[in-house]
C-alpha cells in the first residue's frame, strides 16, 4: 500500500465551477465563427485553381475537409488555452490535481464523434474520386470514366522532356501541350524510358508515366488559360529543368495552332507512320526502352 | 556550457552550413564536371556574333578524362579541343554552330527529334546540304535546348566508313559528319542542353555515365547581359 507523500500539500476545496460546460460553450461559439469564415476566405486561396473541373472539385474537396477540421482545432485550441489559464498554478508548491475518472458518456461520445468524421471523410472522398476520377492517373483500365466523346492526347515522359501526340490530328506530335477550351479531355500517360510523373497543375491533373503502362486519366478544360507541365518524379540528371507551359486555348486558336504543327512536321510524319521496327513510331499505347543498338 | 554560448554556436553552425550550401549551389556546373568555356565574340556590342564548334565522339579518351570510354561532346577552344559543357554566350547574340560528329548511328528513340527546329528557318546543313529533318534510323545523337526550342538530331558516320575515329580528340581526317545551323540566343539565363539519345554504353538501356554527367553529353548555356 502506497504512503502518502508527506511534502504534498491538501487538494484544494472543490472547484463549484462546470469547466466542461465552459468548454463546450466556448468552443461552439470559435466554431461557429471560425469555420464559415475559413471556409469562405481560406478556402479561395487553396490550389491549384479554376483552370479545370477537376481542379475547381479539388479546391472544393480540400474547402470541406478545411471546414471540416475546423471544429476539431478549435476545440484543440480552446481546450489548451482555457487550462493553460484556469489550471495554472502560481504559488510553486505540489499540489494533487482532482482524481481523474472514468466517463463512459464521453468515451462513446468521443468514438463517435471521431469516427463518424472519419467515415464520412473516406465516403465523401470516394464519392467525389468515382465522380470523373478527380484529375489522377487511373492505370490502363479506369473506372471513373465521364460520359460523352473525349479528346485524347498522349503525354509522352522522356529524359527530360514531355512530347505529345494526338491521334485525332493524324498521330501529331508536338513538345507543346495545346487543349481546346470547355473540352472533356482523355490523357493517356506513358515514358519511354524511365518514370516520371506529368503533373499539369492549374489543370489539377497528375499521373505518373511509366514504360510500358498506359495510364489513363481525364480532364475537363475551362475557358483559355495557360497552366504549368512538370515532373514531379525524381527521373535523373535534369529532372529539375523537365517542365514547360501548356495552354488551354479556345477552338479557332486551337485549330490553328494545330494546323501550324502539322506544316512544321509534316518532313518526319512519314517517320511517325512508319513501323516502329523500321524506326517510326506509330501511335501506341505504351513504349519499352529498348535502344537497339548501342546500349545493349 | 552557458546558454550564451550554446546560441552563439548554433548560429555560427547554421551560418557556415548555408554559406557551404551557398558555395556548392553557385559553384554547381563547376563541381559537376565541366569548367566553362567564354566563347570569343566578335561583331558589335549591339549584334554579338560568335562561333561554336564542338565535336561529338564515340569515346573520350584518357587524355580527356579518367572514363576514356564514355561517349561525350567536346568543345574547341583555342585551336585545341578540350572537355568543356558549359558554355558563356552574350545575350541577343547570333550564334554559328558547327558540329562535327565522329560516332556511328544509334538511332532516335523518339523520332520526334528528327525534326530541327529553333534554329534560323528550322533547318540545318548536313554535310552542306540543306535538311529539314532526318532519317531517325540514322541518328547519332541530338543537341536540345529545350528551354530555347532548339531540337536537332545529328547524323551518325556509317558502319562501313574508312577511317573511324577510336578515341578523341578525332583529327578531321577522320570520317565524321558536319553538321551547321545558326540560332539566336535570347534574354539572360541559365539554359541546360542535352543529348535525347540514350547513348551511354555500357549502361542499363543507356541512360546512365555520360548521359547523366554534365561534362559530357549535358551541359549548361550561361546567356550574360
Amino acid at each position: 500500500m502506497a504512503t502518502a507523500d508527506p511534502n504534498a500539500v491538501a487538494a484544494p476545496p472543490g472547484d463549484s465551477r462546470n469547466h466542461g460546460q465552459r468548454v463546450v460553450v466556448a468552443w461552439l461559439v470559435l466554431s461557429a465563427v471560425a469555420t464559415p469564415l475559413v471556409a469562405v476566405f481560406v478556402g479561395r486561396l487553396i490550389p491549384p485553381g479554376n483552370h479545370s473541373e477537376q481542379s475547381t472539385g479539388q479546391v472544393f474537396d480540400n474547402t470541406l475537409m478545411l471546414a471540416v477540421i475546423t471544429p476539431v482545432i478549435c476545440l484543440l485550441a480552446v481546450f489548451f488555452f482555457y487550462g493553460l489559464r484556469t489550471f495554472r498554478t502560481t504559488s510553486g508548491a505540489l499540489v494533487d490535481g482532482p482524481p481523474l475518472r472514468n466517463d463512459a458518456r464521453i468515451q462513446v461520445l468521443w468514438i463517435v464523434i471521431t469516427s463518424t468524421l472519419v467515415l464520412f471523410l473516406a465516403g465523401f472522398g470516394t464519392f467525389e474520386l468515382l465522380q470523373n476520377g478527380s484529375g489522377g492517373g487511373q492505370g490502363p483500365n479506369p473506372i471513373a470514366v465521364p460520359g460523352g466523346s473525349k479528346f485524347q492526347v498522349q503525354v509522352i515522359g522522356q529524359q527530360w522532356q514531355f512530347t505529345y501526340r494526338y491521334p485525332s490530328l493524324g498521330g501529331l506530335e508536338s513538345n507543346q501541350l495545346y487543349l481546346p477550351a470547355d473540352t472533356d479531355v482523355e490523357l493517356h500517360v506513358t515514358s519511354l524510358d524511365v518514370i516520371h510523373s506529368f503533373w499539369a497543375y492549374e489543370l489539377g491533373v497528375k499521373a505518373d508515366a511509366n514504360p510500358g503502362v498506359d495510364n489513363v486519366l481525364f480532364v475537363r478544360t475551362k475557358g483559355p488559360g495557360v497552366f504549368h507541365v512538370r515532373c514531379a518524379e525524381l527521373c535523373g540528371l535534369w529532372h529539375g529543368y523537365m517542365f514547360n507551359n501548356g495552354r488551354v486555348v479556345d477552338s479557332g486558336q486551337f485549330d490553328a495552332w494545330a494546323s501550324k504543327q502539322q506544316k512544321l512536321y509534316a518532313a518526319i510524319k512519314p517517320f511517325m507512320d512508319r513501323p516502329e521496327s523500321d524506326g517510326g513510331a506509330p501511335y501506341s499505347k505504351t513504349y519499352f526502352p529498348a535502344p537497339d543498338r548501342r546500349a545493349g | 556550457m552557458r546558454l550564451g554560448v550554446k546560441l552563439l554556436l548554433v548560429a555560427v553552425a547554421v551560418v557556415a552550413a548555408g554559406v557551404m550550401i551557398g558555395f556548392y549551389v553557385s559553384n554547381l556546373t563547376t563541381l559537376a564536371g565541366s569548367p566553362s568555356y567564354a566563347l570569343p565574340v566578335s561583331g558589335s556590342s549591339a549584334h554579338p556574333v560568335v562561333n561554336l564548334q564542338i565535336q561529338t565522339v564515340a569515346a573520350v579518351g584518357p587524355k580527356l578524362s579518367q572514363n576514356p570510354d564514355w561517349v561525350s561532346y567536346l568543345v574547341k577552344e583555342n585551336g585545341q579541343w578540350k572537355r568543356k559543357t558549359v558554355w558563356d554566350l552574350p545575350a541577343h547574340a547570333t550564334v554559328h554552330v558547327t558540329i562535327f560528329n565522329f560516332d556511328g548511328a544509334s538511332a532516335l528513340r523518339n523520332p520526334f527529334f528528327a525534326r530541327p527546329q529553333g534554329m534560323v528557318g528550322n533547318r540545318i546543313l548536313v554535310d552542306g546540304k540543306p535538311a529539314d529533318h532526318i532519317d531517325p534510323n540514322d541518328a547519332s545523337h541530338t543537341f536540345a535546348v529545350p528551354a530555347l526550342g532548339i531540337i536537332l538530331g545529328i547524323p551518325g558516320v556509317a558502319d562501313d566508313a574508312k577511317n573511324q575515329c577510336g578515341y578523341a580528340p578525332c583529327p578531321m581526317s577522320n570520317a565524321h559528319r558536319t553538321i551547321k545551323f545558326t540560332f539566336h540566343t535570347t534574354t539572360p539565363g541559365h539554359f541546360r542542353w542535352q543529348c535525347f539519345v540514350p547513348c551511354a554504353a555500357g549502361w542499363l538501356d543507356g541512360f546512365g555515365g555520360p548521359m547523366q554527367t554534365i561534362g559530357y553529353m549535358d551541359g549548361f548555356l550561361n546567356v550574360k547581359a
